[in-house]
């Protein structure tokens, strides 16, 4: 049985799957630590960039731009969050309603606009009513593009609960929003966190809505990154993408085991 | 992702609030990306202005630019003009092959972790996570270093002795290419994955107790069962590939421009021609549009069945 799930060729093209997506990352850590300043030999192991992006001449700059990243990804990924949240329950919890697929395609919208168009549009739209573009208008476009990211986690999660937990709570005379609050959202739980953490990375990576709606002289990491980039790849960049990365994957491992936990509850 | 939308809905616990559950999300979507999206279909017939702005009158010209040539001072009888065309189908080719690349590397990928015993699985599944999770510029800048001139890559072929001197690779359509298939190989694995994994294999033992040969099975009877996920995967590589601008702005340079560099430079670069820009992300949406109204069309029908 096991050997006519097997095809020949197609473990190496796995393999070679991996290797392409990983070599040009590992590559990079490994030469963040490389303390020659030619950018491809190596001199010896060294954290001289690491302490070039934290204490150089640029520090305060990347700092700058790390803040601005925070700030607007953990404030974009909360509303992103409860905006999601209320429409699932809407979505999922609300009977059938007229304008119900259509709400649907609304809350789906920004994942079909390529995300250049969503730049442009948004753009277009702060210019023309006269919107100062700055640090508020960077939040705004991320809340809407995170909605459906932080969507999907939590109405999968919702649609797996049976519906007999709110029901017997409000037939014990518990108010709808006790209902929710004390019976529903500890079992939505594990997917709210997923939610938030996915729209939480979404908006530390995004550089095209950013790079459109930013006003002068606010950077996020990304478009801070990318101008650096444009003078040429120093090895500081190096240690600073590297630094990015980790965040990524640690976010990413932390979204796996509460998902993991969310399952084993169930 | 269909299967989000209830279609019966067994719980109305919510119905009399629903209303106020979902204007948050209908206010925010609707107000700043719905809203922006029709204006910006307003901004394309409009007259640009000599400074970058816009005048509120209505023209044709970003339109009659896009596809008309009429010559350097606007009198000559129109011809077809190619440099937008020509920019526009280098995006189509460049997105089609990078989705045809991703499929022969994703799905044996796709249909080796899902073959994989349980406890393995995950771990596997979870190393083709993480890079999907990586900051895509930091993904791209990353390529850019490993393929330049005098990058590691060109280095160690030199080491080997495989080659005396670098290959020029950054700057270089194959380097768009390059980029946009490692962008978006992740977007392929997962869905065929996810299909894959629901697939019943009880169907190869049939097909192999009929004397069916092994490539047969996959092509005859895997294939068409787990079609939706392909599709889903091409969908998911060719319309963010289509319009991806760090994959043409960083490795391929000013000579191989795709759909997003035009547009961004209407906006941000030396071109300034507001209009200009909304009507090429006009055709841009457009498109893509019309391959994903295909996509649901062709989905609906295969769920009738």
């Amino acid at each position: 049985m096991s050997n006519l799930k097997r095809y020949p060729g197609f473990l190496p093209m796995t393999i070679f799957c991996l290797i392409l997506l990983y070599a040009p990352l590992l590559i990079v850590m490994v030469y963040s630590f490389n303390e020659s300043a030619s950018i491809t030999r190596w001199g010896g192991f060294s954290l001289v960039w690491y302490r070039d992006v934290f204490f150089g001449i640029e520090a305060a700059k990347y700092k700058a731009a790390a803040w601005n990243s925070l700030i607007i990804a953990m404030s974009a990924a909360s509303c992103a969050t409860v905006i999601a949240t209320c429409a699932a329950l809407a979505m999922l919890r609300g009977g059938s309603f007229t304008g119900k697929s259509a709400s649907f395609a609304l809350i789906n919208l920004p994942l079909m606009v390529p995300e250049i168009v969503t730049a442009v549009a948004t753009l277009i739209f702060f210019s023309s009513i006269g919107f100062q573009r700055g640090l508020l208008t960077i939040l705004v476009a991320h809340i809407v593009f995170c909605i459906p990211f932080a969507y999907l986690p939590i109405a999968a999660r919702l649609q797996g609960i049976e519906a007999h937990y709110e029901q017997a709570a409000m037939d014990l005379y518990a108010s709808r929003w006790r209902a929710f609050r004390l019976v529903l959202m500890p079992l939505m739980m594990p997917g709210i966190i997923a939610g938030f953490l996915l729209a939480f990375i979404i908006s530390l990576d995004d550089f095209i809505i950013t790079n459109f709606v930013k006003g002068a002289g606010i950077e996020t990491l990304p478009t801070a990154i990318f101008g650096a980039v444009k003078q040429g790849i120093k090895p500081d960049i190096m240690a600073i993408s590297t630094c990015m990365l980790m965040v990524s994957v640690l976010f990413v491992t932390a979204s796996y085991f509460v998902n993991r936990l969310g399952n084993q509850n169930n | 992702m269909a299967g989000l939308v209830p279609s019966s809905g067994k719980s109305a616990a919510f119905a009399p609030a629903r209303i106020w559950l979902m204007l948050p999300s209908w206010a925010s979507i609707g107000f700043f990306l719905l809203l922006p999206v029709l204006l910006m279909l307003v901004y394309s017939f409009l007259t640009k202005e000599f400074r970058g702005g816009v005048v509120w009158e209505f023209s044709l010209s970003s339109y009659d630019r896009f596809f008309l040539d009429r010559g350097l001072f606007g009198d000559e009888p129109p011809q077809i003009e190619w440099t937008y065309i020509a920019i526009f189908w280098r995006s189509a080719w460049q997105a089609g092959l990078a989705t045809i690349l991703c499929l022969i590397v994703g799905f044996p990928t796709a249909w080796f972790i899902a073959t994989r015993p349980s406890h393995t699985r995950s771990l596997w599944l979870f190393l083709i996570t993480i890079p999907y999770w990586v900051n895509l510029l930091i993904r791209t800048v990353s390529m850019k270093f490993l393929i330049r001139d005098n990058g590691p890559l060109n280095e160690w072929l030199m080491a080997i002795g495989l080659i005396d001197a670098p290959i020029t690779m950054i700057n270089t359509n194959f380097a768009v290419q390059l980029g946009l298939f490692y962008s978006y190989l992740p977007f392929m694995v997962l869905p065929i994955y996810a299909a894959v994994e629901r697939y019943n294999f009880a169907l190869n033992e049939a097909a192999a107790d009929l004397y069916a040969p092994k490539w047969r099975v996959l092509w005859l009877i895997v294939l068409p069962v787990v079609r939706p996920g392909v599709i889903a995967g091409c969908i998911l590589v060719f319309v963010p590939s289509l319009g991806a601008f760090l994959a043409p702005d960083l490795l391929g340079g000013a000579k191989n421009w795709m759909i997003g560099s035009l547009i961004e430079d209407q906006f941000k670069g030396a071109a300034g021609n507001w209009p200009f820009g909304a009507a090429v992300a006009m055709v841009l949406l457009s498109i893509v549009l019309v391959v994903l109204f295909i996509y649901a069309r062709s989905h609906a029908r295969a769920s009738e069945q």
